[in-house]
């Protein structure tokens, strides 16, 4: 195993997300600020609680998750798009490195930046509503799973991606709509039973109903199934970046 | 026994390509049935036109080009099955100034140094950058370089690891004269510490310079390669050219001995001689013109490009 090298990529995108902290940590938190007031203040104060939760509580581990789940996919595909699209990826591709070594150094970065900005996004969100988590272990763990399986799904977005219209394409096209239709808002429960079972398709509701588990106790989906999803869609994501690697898809001509 | 081991690692070839060939997805075939050694210690440049295969051939030792066809081994290792040992034995300067912009040159160098797996040594890096002049420029953000400076940075990451082999493609390209002598005397320096060479270049003078063997490749073929003086013999010539002050009717018999011709009008002396033979014998010459009484107004002289002494290769395979 190349631990230096592990550690040089590391660093290096550590050095970058340091270097644009306002936009990368400042921004989502503004934003989820925002829902805050809008749903959680304005909207939410005449909406009935869910499943025994304020209707503004309820919203905290949906919103954590909807700038985890964008900021995990923009900041990783971004991080391997970017050398890629100015030339210095040759450095990496001409290292003794493995792929496995390149993905935990890139993807290890983008995911603690995203683990930090899910811990700030929920501190912020405690200034507005009474939280209550009452598993924190599975709720870390739930967060750093999903910020590695998502932060790998944009390391493959951005091999993927050729220029920068394709790198956004994905994130407001496919991404924000299943975020959004996933759960954040509401219980599926709340849907007419035709579009419960639609949203059983959305990978995104498992996310969001096993995080909300996490911190009330109660969920859509059963929770063993969220995590399998997960772990299955993370093995996949795992398998794409090894092809890559072994074909030089988007890589090496 | 032991001594037979070393001598068989002293004579393992440093690079050895055997039938590679190389066709991009677009058709375009850039390597031909490629078979080269390069020799451990040795400072080899490849010279050929744009386009000729260069770079791809740089790429897929270096593991940015997938061959199509064909073996290389660094080393003794395989580039694709010993990937590991074989590109942390190689450095590459690539053709392309493609640094990062934000990261100080300190930074940068030290990232490469870890990327290829060596442990930090802050002694080293100082080492390098001071030997590329970029100590003083070690906490500036590359971007705030200029061409030359970043064109150093990248030959100082290339070395952060303690590469074995070296690949500089076109190292010199839009860099000013002092700034190419200074790269050629760090190539020697490096040739003095053991490591193998190979440059590409446009250069004949560069080859000239650094050279101890030179491939030429055209169209994704090796069309001759040879001891960098056994070439220059063949094809380095040079021609004085004195513009007389009075016309001449005929060489005089005393500068029989000379390789020379009087142009048509006879005002115009040209002489031709061989840049490798040692003694080239102007001197001699000027002082013969002097004694028989011939004065010149001004005097030229003119080498073979790359380019001819290219064109006059390729026309002669015809």
């Amino acid at each position: 195993m190349n631990l230096y090298a592990i550690r040089a990529i590391y660093k290096f995108e550590m050095a970058r997300t340091f270097r644009t902290l306002l936009q990368s940590v400042v921004s989502p938190v503004v934003s989820t600020s925002l829902y805050f007031v809008v749903f959680g203040a304005a909207i939410g104060t005449r909406i009935t609680d869910v499943d025994g939760v304020p209707y503004g509580a309820f919203i905290v581990p949906g919103l954590v998750m909807l700038s985890l789940l964008t900021q995990s996919i923009s900041n990783a595909s971004f991080g391997i798009f970017f050398p890629k699209f100015t030339g210095t990826i040759y450095e990496v591709l001409s290292a003794p490195v493995s792929w496995l070594e390149v993905v935990i150094g890139y993807v290890g970065a983008a995911a603690t930046k995203s683990v930090g900005l899910g811990l700030i996004i929920l501190a912020t969100s405690s200034l507005f509503v009474p939280l209550r988590i009452e598993h924190p272990f599975w709720m870390l763990s739930f967060l750093l799973l999903t910020a590695v399986t998502f932060c790998l799904f944009g390391f493959v977005l951005g091999i993927w991606a050729e220029n920068f219209e394709k790198l956004q394409l994905v994130p407001f096209l496919i991404v924000t709509p299943l975020v959004f239709l996933g759960g954040s808002f509401y219980s599926i429960e709340m849907l007419p039973p035709f579009w419960q079972t639609a949203s059983l398709f959305n990978p995104v509701v498992y996310l969001i109903s096993a995080f909300r588990w996490s911190f009330y106790g109660s969920s859509d989906v059963s929770v063993s199934v969220s995590v399998a999803m997960t772990l299955v869609f993370l093995a996949a994501c795992l398998l794409a970046v090894r092809w890559i690697f072994k074909t030089g898809y988007h890589l090496r001509t | 026994m032991g001594d037979k081991i070393e001598h068989e690692e002293q004579s393992r070839p440093a690079i050895s390509v055997s039938g590679l060939s190389k066709t991009y997805a677009s058709g375009l075939q850039a390597l031909k049935e490629i078979d080269l050694e390069i020799r451990r210690g040795e400072i080899f440049a490849l010279l050929g036109p744009n386009g000729a295969g260069k770079t791809t051939l740089i790429g897929i030792v270096c593991g940015l080009v997938n061959a199509s066809r064909g073996k290389v081994l660094v080393d003794g290792h395989d580039i694709v099955s010993g990937y590991r040992e074989a590109r942390s034995l190689v450095g590459l300067v690539p053709q392309e100034l493609t640094t990062e912009a934000f990261e100080t040159v300190w930074d940068t160098v030290n990232f490469s140094r870890g990327l290829f797996g060596k442990p930090p040594d802050p002694g080293y890096v100082e080492k390098v950058l001071r030997e590329l002049s970029l100590w003083d420029k070690r906490d500036e953000r590359i971007m705030a370089l200029s061409g030359g400076m970043k064109r150093r940075v990248m030959i100082a990451k290339a070395l952060a690891h303690e590469p074995r082999i070296l690949f500089l493609d076109e190292p010199t390209a839009g860099v000013d004269v002092e700034l190419r002598r200074e790269m050629w005397r760090t190539v020697r320096r490096l040739r003095e510490s053991g490591v193998t060479i190979i440059l590409t270049t446009h250069y004949i003078e560069e080859a000239e310079e650094m050279a101890d063997r030179i491939g030429v490749i055209n169209r994704g073929e090796l069309v001759l390669l040879e001891e960098k003086r056994e070439l220059m013999r063949k094809l380095g010539r040079k021609k004085l050219t004195l513009q007389l002050a009075e016309r001449l009717h005929e060489i005089p018999p005393a500068l029989a001995g000379y390789r020379l011709e009087l142009s048509r009008d006879g005002r115009e002396l040209v002489y031709t001689y061989e840049t490798q033979a040692g003694r080239v014998g102007i001197a001699a010459l000027l002082a013969d013109l002097n004694a028989a009484g011939i004065r010149f107004e001004d005097l030229q002289t003119e080498q073979s490009t790359l380019e001819e002494i290219f064109v006059s290769l390729v026309k002669g395979e015809r």
